[in-house]
């Protein structure tokens, strides 16, 4: 019962800002509802990428941003060719699926040489190939590689355009099916892709390599005796959290609509592991449940917050920095709480080995 | 012949070299190009400098066993503070550097105690909680920056008469203070020997201090706790001194740099700003298990020609400012190439 | 074909790093023998574990010379893997269990049954779906057999450690063709119903026709169910031998003693009458592995008393308890003053010095140079080796007087070395463990507690390491504690020996006293009660 309230505690705490924010702000509630199934259309699948790098113990996957950057490279290249709807989009995806299993693979091959470090090094990971990627689309477009479109270009011809329209593909996915529900505009196709994820991550957990991951994010001493290859099973989960992120970036921009070359990548991260956080989760411990309750609460506080802050501060700008800190504080406090626990753990278990070892629960 | 181009390249490491060819070419490449060399150094100068500090900060962190500190951006805040009373109240000169020096130092001290009890309880995840630590003070701080009653007009937004300015234009008297005193030129070069002398000055309390009882005990409890516990070292309390003293250096380094900029950026531009202290002291060939001084001297040094010189380099060759990129590339390879490194434990 | 043995090891030998660990074993087991391995710490049976199973540490270091035989075969074991599909199941000493799997989970793991489904056909087995209902049924059969009534779905979390040894086992005994199944102390951390539970299902699954290989410190349990004793010491085997001829003192005595004639000290039965320097009383250390349970001892002034005893009855934690390392209570007395517990700079101060059993982790810092290592601890305990700058209010570090002091302890002690530079990582292990003495003469210690001053150098440096220690005693007047697994040892330096059985001193042995009587002493059993 206690561990149960004590793994709920965050998920209602934001639900209790939530309402509280939604009654402070004042704001329609068909506006944000209408805003908040928009969001969650477009946030949940890159969340739900997240998840098999936790239950692999690889912790939480910063670098997803490798997988959108792959997905951008898929959408921009859409563009170029002036793909036209779905088709744009599905060429796309199978554009960034070769690139994202290369990033993913080598993504794989250096957390393996990181064992400890792996959420750190992820996140540099990030950082630096974000770094190769802006020379290549900044500098190299248009000089070594030719591209001529001057849509995506800039004008002098060098270096892609900082914002991109996505004409092509823009709702290409939303506007498959759309329903219409108490006035509320529901895009039901990445909804329906969302849900099939979800049974897919399912299957996948009852599969010989589900369990591999999971022996191998609980102990990959005891996988490795077993006989299970750990290192190629980290590297498998890479390898599919950055191929789904990758379509997940694109089901997120084609809803947006416009690209920002060079930013829309970055804050991926960070969002989608707060939301995942927000809804529960832990560095060691993640549910698809989790990060759809996550991605709902974090979205709902991100549309209030200004708002709100407009409301109780009479400065909207303090809602806005309001959510970027909540954003790294939960990330920070969660990171906080699962290292605390387990220096404390190991640091008992260290004194009274007849105890009973520090419990690890992995449900999916 | 070849043996002995492979111990080179192990003694002096394979990035640095890289760096330093790299740095080589581009210097070449600036004099072919007839590039005003002269200027560029006297750039670089001022720019190690400005940065030296700050990476200095690395060194007591690392060698108090507390890791690289990714979270400078808690000392980098407390910096920023120290310089915004100041130029509220208008302090003029030397006093105002100084007092800013003072607040910055305490403040970061005050701050650093706090952070090092956290680190404490978090022995092996130091690098990612200080990462998270650091962004969410600097976007807490947003909110502050916002709300703080700080009433100087030029200082604060116009419009509506609350919240501090994205960006604050230190004063005349204070900008540049130490980049200008007792500079002189050679042979073109301008030499900000204030701005200098005051990163030697930090560069030789650490040396002393390193030197000290307190020091050496700090370096065996990072070097090996079990050893310092067995000497009576309290190995808790030498991570947070260590903490301390890097943050609180973090604080000073960031009023050095701010008055060499000449000006204060508040809200999210700290955010980053201890990745490429981190890879400089690296750069300088520090693990996450050994720096010195020297490591920071060098790093700084290596890493802020190279950025200084990218610029102009670049710019005479191909149309845009590849320095930035330049700056993210080089700086988070370098920590990631840390980062995959086994720690040498030499066996 | 030979099909009396399921395991025959034929003269192995094996080598880290030029240190030879096993030297020339030999073993065999019968089907349904239960056959033990008993050594202290060090004697080479978690070596020969590895070779059995074939973990990888050993084809890293260069492999190991002589045969093993499984089923009158010739086998090449050259991973884990290898050793499974041959026959041997092995449990471990740390339990090799996932706490958030089913016991079903577990038990099965990485051998789950599975069967195919939609996609499993393009990619092969990793994708088919787990058959839950076989792997339940499959792990319920293996648990009937050792009689766990435990429900098969139940996660490991929260079950108690004693169920978990058993899970272990029901794991091995669920492959078809298990016919060797090693234990690795199994029953270290069982409480004693538990304990003789396991045995009683050992003996059945011998009764089965299942080998058994069975590692113990717990000499009473070997002599309980063994069917064959092998004694395993300094990598070689000592004897092998039917249970029914051997006894428990017997067995001890092996382990540790050298039947071979020691040279006595000269000054034997030296007076030492200068009264107390240190009392123990009522002393408990929380180390793990070595706990320490109301130990109570007197050290004279000017002796070296020896304490002794098996691995895991704490006598390492005697010397980490008193010097402040490892939490403990209780009273320390020193020449008259009481000494606080707990606090490493008290002991320190007061004049006590430890060096330390775990040289390479705690003794020393292997990157620093020799000098740094000598002078170091000193300048942090007892302000040594310091100078004020010019007129400043700091001291810094007195290179000089390092480099000289290094110099002179070099030369004293003969360190082979380049200099006073050199790290000490390259130095060998007698020569490390002489910049340690240095390090602690340095201290100018009133008591010095050494702890396996021996271990792991070779016999040339031993003799250089003992005698330096002696010399201190003699010379300097400085009392020594020598805690030691060498009895051998202990015999040719102490003016007394105390014995340590389950952390309290179970009786205290003049150095001329039989052999038996030490065997009587670590098994628990008579000496002369402590005071």
């Amino acid at each position: 019962m206690k561990q149960r309230i004590r793994q709920n505690a965050v998920p209602v705490l934001f639900l209790c800002m939530c309402v509280l924010g939604v009654l402070i702000s004042g704001q329609n509630l068909r506006y944000i509802a209408q805003e908040l199934i928009s969001r969650l259309a477009r946030n949940w699948f890159l969340v739900l990428s997240l998840i098999i790098p936790v239950t692999a113990g690889l912790g939480l996957n910063f670098a997803i941003v490798l997988g959108a950057m792959a997905g951008q490279v898929g959408l921009i290249i859409a563009t170029h060719y002036k793909l036209p709807g779905l088709l744009g989009l599905i060429t796309a995806i199978i554009l960034a699926m070769p690139i994202a299993v290369v990033l993913g693979i080598s993504a794989g091959h250096v957390l393996n040489k990181a064992r400890g470090r792996e959420m750190i090094t992820s996140m540099m990971l990030g950082f630096a190939v974000n770094g190769i990627y802006q020379l290549v689309f900044l500098f190299m477009a248009g000089t070594v590689f030719p591209i001529k479109n001057p849509e995506i270009m800039l004008d002098n011809g060098v270096g892609l355009r900082g914002t991109i329209e996505l004409k092509y593909c823009k709702y290409a996915l939303d506007n498959l099916i759309r329903l219409r529900l108490f006035g509320i505009d529901i895009p039901l196709a990445p909804i329906i892709v969302v849900i099939l994820l979800c049974f897919g991550i399912r299957w996948l957990y009852q599969t010989k390599l589900g369990q591999e991951l999971r022996a191998v994010g609980q102990d990959m001493g005891v996988a490795s005796v077993a006989g299970i290859n750990v290192d190629r099973t980290r590297i498998t989960a890479m390898v599919m959290s950055t191929v789904l992120a990758a379509i997940g970036q694109v089901i997120f921009l084609q809803n947006i609509g416009t690209m920002n070359t060079f930013n829309s990548h970055e804050q991926i991260g960070t969002v989608a592991i707060a939301s995942l956080l927000v809804g529960g989760a832990t560095v060691s411990r993640a549910t698809v449940g989790q990060g759809l309750i996550g991605t709902l609460l974090f979205q709902l506080l991100f549309i209030i917050s200004p708002a709100a802050g407009q409301r109780l501060m009479g400065n909207a700008q303090i809602g806005e920095y309001f959510r970027v800190f909540i954003g790294y504080g939960i990330i920070g406090a969660a990171l906080l709480i699962h290292a605390w626990e387990r220096s404390t753990s190991q640091r008992s278990a260290h004194r009274q080995p007849k105890e009973k070892t520090p419990e690890v629960t992995l449900n999916n | 012949m070849i043996d002995s181009f492979k111990q080179l390249i192990n003694k002096i490491g394979l990035p640095r070299l890289t760096i330093i060819l790299f740095l080589v070419a581009l210097l070449i490449i600036a004099s072919v190009n007839r590039l005003p060399t002269s200027m560029l150094l006297s750039n670089s100068l001022v720019r190690i400098g400005m940065n030296g500090v700050m990476v200095l900060a690395m060194v007591p962190s690392v060698q108090s066993g507390a890791g690289l500190n990714f979270g400078l951006s808690i000392g980098i805040i407390a910096g920023l503070i120290g310089m915004l009373v100041v130029m509220e109240f208008e302090l003029m000169g030397f006093l105002g550097l100084i007092t800013a020096l003072l607040i910055a130092c305490v403040l970061g001290a005050a701050a650093g105690y706090l952070y090092g009890l956290i680190l404490n309880k978090v022995r092996g995840q130091e690098m990612m909680i200080g990462t998270y630590a650091g962004f969410s003070i600097v976007s807490g701080m947003c909110m502050f920056w916002l709300l703080a009653p700080f009433k100087n007009p030029e200082m604060i937004w116009v419009v509506g008469g609350k919240g501090l300015r994205m960006t604050l234009a230190v004063n005349d008297s204070l900008a540049k203070i130490l980049d200008n005193l007792w500079k002189f030129k050679i042979l073109g070069v301008e030499i900000p020997v204030g701005l200098l002398l005051a990163f030697a000055l930090a560069c030789l309390f650490l040396e002393v201090f390193f030197r000290s009882r307190l020091g050496v005990s700090m370096k065996i409890a990072g070097a090996n706790p079990a050893f310092a516990t067995s000497c009576g070292v309290n190995v808790d309390k030498m991570r947070v001194l260590g903490t301390v003293l890097s943050t609180a250096l973090g604080a000073m380094g960031m009023v050095i740099y701010c008055q060499s900029f000449g000006y204060v950026q508040l809200y999210m531009a700290p955010l980053m700003m201890s990745f490429p202290a981190v890879a400089a002291v690296l750069i300088g060939g520090a693990s996450a298990r050994k720096a010195t001084v020297w490591n920071a001297v060098l790093g700084t040094a290596l890493f802020q020609t190279l950025l200084t010189i990218s610029l102009p380099v670049t710019r005479s060759m191909i149309q845009g400012d590849i320095s930035e990129v330049a700056k993210t590339i080089i700086s988070n390879t370098m920590i990631l190439y840390a980062l995959t490194r086994k720690e040498g434990d030499g066996e | 074909m030979d099909n009396n043995w399921v395991l025959q090891v034929k003269n192995v030998s094996k080598e880290y790093g030029g240190n030879s660990v096993l030297r020339d074993v030999s073993l065999s087991v019968k089907p349904g023998e239960i056959h033990a391995l008993v050594g202290e710490n060090g004697a080479g049976k978690s070596t020969l574990m590895n070779i059995l199973f074939g973990m990888p540490v050993i084809h890293e270091t260069g492999g190991f010379t002589g045969e093993v035989w499984l089923k009158g075969k010739k086998a090449e074991i050259e991973s884990p893997k290898k050793a499974m599909e041959a026959g041997i199941g092995m449990v471990h000493q740390e339990f090799m269990l996932l706490p958030g799997f089913s016991v079903a989970e577990n038990v099965k793991l990485n051998r789950e049954p599975t069967k195919p489904n939609w996609f499993s056909g393009v990619s092969g087995n990793k994708l088919e779906t787990l058959d839950l209902q076989k792997m339940g049924s499959d792990t319920r059969r293996a648990l009937d057999k050792i009689e766990m009534d435990i429900d098969e779905w139940l996660p490991l979390v929260g079950m108690p450690v004693g169920y978990r040894q058993f899970i272990e086992i029901a794991r091995e005994i669920d492959k078809a063709d298990l016919s060797l199944l090693v234990l690795d102390e199994p029953t270290a951390v069982l409480t004693e119903t538990e304990a003789s539970r396991l045995l009683s299902v050992l003996k059945k699954l011998a009764e089965s026709g299942i080998g058994v290989l069975f590692i113990s410190h717990r000499l009473e349990e070997v002599c309980e169910i063994a069917d064959t004793v092998t004694v395993l010491r300094d990598g070689e085997v000592i004897a092998t031998m039917p249970k029914t001829e051997t006894k428990l003192e017997a067995i001890a005595e092996m382990m540790v003693g050298r039947k071979i004639s020691r040279s006595k000290t000269a000054e034997s039965g030296r007076a030492i009458d200068e009264g107390n320097i240190l009392e123990i009383r009522d002393l408990y250390v929380d180390m793990p592995g070595e706990y320490v349970n109301g130990a109570n001892l007197t050290v004279r002034r000017g002796e070296i008393l020896g304490i002794g005893g098996l691995a895991g009855h704490g006598k390492l934690g005697i010397a980490n308890g008193i010097m402040g390392l490892y939490p403990s209570s209780g009273t320390l007395i020193f020449d008259g003053g009481e000494i606080p517990l707990n606090n490493a700079q008290a002991s320190l101060e007061a004049g006590l010095v430890s060096l330390s059993e775990d040289r390479r982790g705690v003794g020393l810092l292997l990157d620093e140079s020799i000098e740094d290592n000598i002078a170091l601890a000193s300048m942090i305990s007892r302000k040594k080796f310091l100078k004020r700058v010019g007129p400043l209010p700091v001291s810094v570090l007195d290179r000089k007087a390092i480099r000289e002091h290094a110099n002179k302890m070099i030369s004293l002690l003969e360190i082979k070395c380049t200099g006073p530079e050199q790290s000490v990582r390259r130095l060998s292990g007698g020569n490390q463990q002489k910049v340690c003495v240095a390090k602690a003469i340095t201290m100018e210690p009133r008591l010095l507690l050494v702890s396996e001053p021996t271990r792991g150098i070779d016999v040339g440096a031993k003799e250089r390491v003992l005698s330096m220690i002696k010399s201190l005693n003699r010379e300097n007047g400085i009392t020594v504690v020598m805690i030691s697994s060498e009895l051998q040892e202990l015999r040719s330096m102490c003016d007394r020996i105390a014995i340590m059985y389950k952390g309290r001193i179970c009786g205290i042995l003049d150095p001329d006293a039989p052999d038996a009587e030490f065997g009587f002493c670590m098994a628990g059993k008579g000496g002369i009660p402590s005071d």
